[in-house]
């Protein structure tokens, strides 16, 4: 089922919290809404599920408006941060509720009257059934007769999936589902989430602010910083064509490298005690930030243009990798460069050293912060090129 | 509230643990005279404490068992142990009778009302978000005001002429009675004074369990179809506060065993024992008419019922734990 | 929250519960309104059928001040402000340094200890009435303002609250005041106590309530009207003197109620969180 989102708004009194979401998520995509805490992901998340209701904007789910239309009326299932499964009922009540709300009348549901109303039984059956076939699908058969208390997080966290899968939805909305469980557990319950999108078809909307599940699972990622869509794309194009400067700090870790940036005559940058070859059509003297990504570095013997030169402050070996940290006059904050460990052997703390980056890789933002793409940025400017067609 | 108390002593663990590594002699003596130095300090500071506990608490109680097994009178200077023949005597009392089941109605009356209507108020109180301070006060507010001053306030009340109860049944035409004289109205009556005194408590403690209860659970109820007002309390709202309301349920029937004062104040048992409860039989055998064996025995049950709710109530606590 | 109740706006069961909650309080409020409009009334229109709660003749200050002149309800308020600070004092003198070894000390008998305090906090205090009276006797103290006081020098409950709540302060606060040179009972008083002003304050509550509204054991330990704390002072006056006269038998239970209702409507949250133990939380 595709979602639609337009022109979403959201604020509780003065306070805006969502300003003029617009998104279009197709059919079938896994689609992840990524952010820091208090950016407005869950929020918005919510108002899709309809428990909250936006403030101005349009809500449509499979092409029908569902403005007003109750969460249990839009086919939607979700699964919570803290699973919260009823603690009184066993996994398999737990599971068995939304097909109960559904598939049985108000009169079948009460404890001894309803058993003795027609079509209760064969109803019933069904919904043992039902329960039992996605329990196994899950693994989580054997469990059934527990109460939530008894079982470990991961458990929880597949039976909350069980209860959202039960009915079989067509749109599955999950907030934060992996938050509570150990880095392991996280892991592997990510690789399960993949696999189940994947065998059942249906479109996923995923709220998390961990960019590594973001990273893994989509097929886009949207990411959202107080209450703005900044940008939605492939995991891949988020990472290394961001809109926005701070899409850029947001993603990676670690945190790309933000110069500022001064551009000088025939489109080059001074930044840092070095000039770059970039080529802006520009005025001369406006002001830029110049990011480079830990990995656009490499060593270089050259001083001069294009270099930049500093004193090694740390050296983190992470094994195949070192994170070497350059203080550079004139620079606030140490550069953080990812080195290749085989090619810098010797980097020492208080050796002088020189860093090139790869212009290929070197992002551009002008000051309010949204990214300039240079005439250079072949894949860069064709991708915004095609974008402006679609 | 009762589960965490007992799981304490993992510090003290730790010091043992860490004082077995085998220290050499000397260490080991000043370690030692080290401890020594501590522990009196610890006494001296718990040891006023444990002084009056003994004294006020655990030696009366002994004494109560004690005189109840004796035919001991108030300022008798002998006394020789006459086994059971007091609680013989209790138990073959028609008053005593009286008195027991007086009581058990009375809490059987007392607590459900105190519940349904602290619920009911509670989750009302909780459904909205305006004025829930305001309201919270004035329900509460019969809880802590001086019983017997309102018990004397709730017989100006009932007072068969000109009292507002009898005005305003009059007003309807209804038939009135002179509530605290009749040996029928006068026990239900004195259970609605005891309902209007603790229904503020319950309420209280309803409110947190409310509070309690994870939004989350509320939200997947909406997604799961049960967000009819009727079906939200059905599956989330009564089901999660069950161990509140047991919790709450033995605690007001605790107070309503320990009913006095307005028993005192307005019935003095009457008429012809029919609002007597156990509370008002101890003082009166005891302090009125100096039965002190027949008091005593009186006590000795009562105290067992005490002590029976409260058990009740830790086995209910510890098996909260599975909700969790 | 669903979507409906999000909005702010007066809903049809918005009003509802607004008309249901206000008939439920004005129904609980019932006594002491009639308490405090028979309080003002004259003795002829109190036995007038037909009610109003203003009077039409206002006889408010005739009532307080014959409430206030002819039973010696001045004499039971001060009682009752004399027991009550003197039983908080005492109980917090003693349940305070006991509930500091119990959370921070480690000694041989403090689970025994611990357990006591739990029994003794299930035990009635009415089951040890009659001991408590031999012994007041025997000490010679009955009829005084000791006898009132004795039986709650120690209060389980105060070391049960003390000791969770002091359990809370971390243990290095404890090694620095030492460090610092402090001895224990130093530590008790100048670091602990100040660091549990809640815990203070919701057992002062407790505390003061209980006793200012107690009948029972005033009832058994004095006799002496210059020594009865208010419920019994107001018990003697209706039984004795203002039989019939409900005017000043009504002013009198107001001026009784008073102190306590002011102050739970000034700070009702300490007085919830206090009357109900800790409990709410």
């Amino acid at each position: 089922m595709s979602i639609s989102l337009s022109a979403i708004t959201k604020s509780f009194g003065k306070n805006s919290v969502l300003k003029e979401i617009s998104l279009d998520i197709a059919d079938g995509e896994f689609l992840t809404l990524l952010g820091p805490s208090g950016c407005g992901k869950s929020t918005l998340l919510r108002i899709l599920a309809g428990l909250e209701l936006q403030s101005s904007g349009t809500v449509s789910i499979g092409g029908r408006t569902v403005d007003g239309v109750r969460p249990k009326r839009r086919d939607v299932a979700m699964v919570f941060q803290s699973y919260a499964l009823y603690p009184h009922m066993t996994v398999a009540e737990n599971m068995a509720l939304p097909l109960r709300m559904r598939g049985l009348n108000a009169w079948q549901r009460l404890p001894l009257v309803g058993r003795l109303l027609p079509g209760t039984r064969i109803a019933k059956r069904q919904i043992e059934e039902e329960v039992r076939r996605t329990a196994d699908a899950l693994s989580i058969g054997p469990l059934l007769d527990r109460k939530p208390g008894q079982l470990s997080g991961g458990q929880r966290q597949r039976v909350a999936l069980g209860r959202a899968m039960v009915r079989q939805p067509t749109v599955f909305l999950m907030d934060e589902p992996l938050s509570n469980l150990d880095a392991k557990l996280r892991v592997q319950m990510r690789a399960e989430i993949k696999e189940l999108h994947s065998r059942l078809g249906v479109t996923f909307v995923y709220v998390t602010h961990d960019q590594s599940e973001a990273m893994t699972l989509s097929n886009r990622v949207a990411v959202m910083l107080d209450g703005e869509l900044l940008q939605v794309a492939p995991p891949h194009e988020i990472y290394a064509d961001p809109d926005d400067r701070r899409v850029a700090e947001f993603i990676g870790s670690p945190k790309i490298n933000m110069l500022a940036g001064t551009v000088r005559e025939r489109g080059r940058i001074d930044a840092a005690g070095t000039t770059l070859s970039a080529v802006l059509d520009m005025p001369v003297g406006t002001l830029v930030a110049v990011g480079i990504r830990p990995e656009a570095f490499h060593l270089t013997h050259h001083a001069g243009a294009g270099s930049f030169a500093g004193t090694v402050r740390l050296v983190e070996h992470m094994g195949s990798d070192l994170f070497v940290h350059l203080d550079v006059r004139g620079q606030g904050e140490p550069l953080i460069a990812r080195l290749l460990a085989e090619r810098a052997p010797h980097v020492t703390i208080g050796q002088t050293l020189h860093l090139a980056a790869d212009l290929d890789r070197v992002l551009l933002f002008d000051e309010a912060g949204r990214r300039i793409r240079t005439t250079r940025e072949g894949r860069g400017a064709s991708v915004a090129r095609l974008r402006e067609m679609a | 509230m009762m589960a965490g108390i007992l799981s304490v002593p993992d510090h003290l663990r730790r010091r043992r643990a860490t004082s077995t590594r085998p220290p050499d002699a000397t260490v080991e003596h000043a370690v030692r005279g080290h401890r020594h130095a501590d522990i009196a300090t610890a006494w001296s500071l718990a040891g006023p404490a444990l002084i009056l506990l003994m004294a006020l608490f655990f030696l009366p109680v002994l004494t109560v068992f004690v005189i109840a097994l004796t035919d001991w009178q108030f300022g008798a200077s002998s006394l020789s142990f006459v086994g059971l023949a007091n609680f013989r005597e209790v138990f073959a009392d028609q008053g005593f009778h009286a008195s027991f089941l007086n009581t058990i109605l009375y809490v059987l009356i007392v607590v459900p009302g105190t519940i349904l209507l602290g619920l009911g108020i509670a989750l009302l109180i909780e459904s909205g978000k305006s004025c829930r301070a305001f309201y919270r006060a004035l329900h509460f507010l019969p809880f802590m005001a001086t019983l017997t001053a309102m018990a004397i306030a709730w017989e100006a009340l009932l007072h068969p002429t000109i009292g507002l109860v009898n005005q305003t049944l009059a007003g309807f035409g209804l038939p009135t009675a002179n509530w605290l004289r009749d040996e029928h109205t006068v026990l239900p009556v004195l259970a609605v004074i005891g309902i209007w005194q603790n229904l503020g408590y319950a309420m209280v403690l309803f409110l947190a369990g409310l509070k309690a209860i994870p939004q989350d659970l509320y939200d997947a109820a909406d997604v799961d179809g049960a967000d009819a007002w009727l079906d939200r309390l059905r599956t989330v709202t009564l089901p999660i506060l069950g161990p509140v309301t047991m919790f709450v349920s033995i605690v007001v029937a605790l107070k309503a065993f320990e009913t006095f004062d307005t028993v005192q104040v307005l019935t003095q048992g009457g008429p012809e024992h029919a609002s007597e409860m156990l509370l008002y039989t101890l003082y009166r055998e005891s302090f009125q008419y100096l039965r002190t064996g027949y008091g005593s025995a009186v006590a000795v049950v009562f105290l067992a019922i005490v002590v029976a709710l409260t058990l009740v109530q830790a086995r209910l606590m510890d098996r909260k734990v599975h909700y969790q | 929250m669903s979507a409906a109740s999000s909005t702010t706006r007066l809903s049809a069961p918005g009003l509802l519960r607004h008309a249901v909650l206000l008939a439920t309080a004005a129904l609980v409020l019932i006594p002491f309104v009639w308490m405090v409009s028979l309080s003002i009334k004259p003795p002829g229109e109190i036995f007038r059928t037909g009610f109003s709660f203003w009077p039409h003749q206002f006889y408010g200050f005739e009532n307080y001040a014959k409430a206030m002149t002819e039973a010696p309800l001045p004499r039971y308020m001060l009682n009752g402000v004399i027991v009550c600070t003197l039983i908080v004092l005492l109980q917090i003198l003693v349940c305070a340094p006991a509930a500091y070894a119990l959370a921070k000390l480690d000694f041989p008998g403090r689970g025994l200890l611990f357990g006591m305090v739990l029994v003794a906090l299930i035990l009635p205090h009415e089951v040890l009435a009659l001991p408590l009276f031999v012994l007041g006797y025997k000490l010679g103290i009955l009829n005084t303002y000791a006898a009132l006081i004795f039986p709650y020098v120690v209060s389980p409950f105060g070391i049960f609250l003390f000791r969770q709540f002091f359990k809370t302060i971390p243990d290095d606060v404890v090694h620095a005041a030492r460090l610092d040179g402090l001895n224990e009972l130093a530590i008790v008083w100048k670091v602990m106590l100040p660091m549990a002003v809640p815990a203070i304050i919701a057992f002062a509550i407790f505390s003061v309530v209980s006793h200012w509204n107690s009948l029972f054991w005033p009832l058994i330990a004095v006799r002496d009207q210059a020594l009865m704390p208010p419920p019994l002072g107001i018990m003697a006056f209706r039984n004795e003197e203002a039989g019939n006269d409900y005017g000043p038998l009504m002013a009198a239970a107001t001026i009784v109620v008073a102190p306590l209702v002011i102050a739970f409507l000034a700070a009702q949250t300490w007085f919830v969180e206090g009357m109900t133990g800790g409990a709410v939380k």
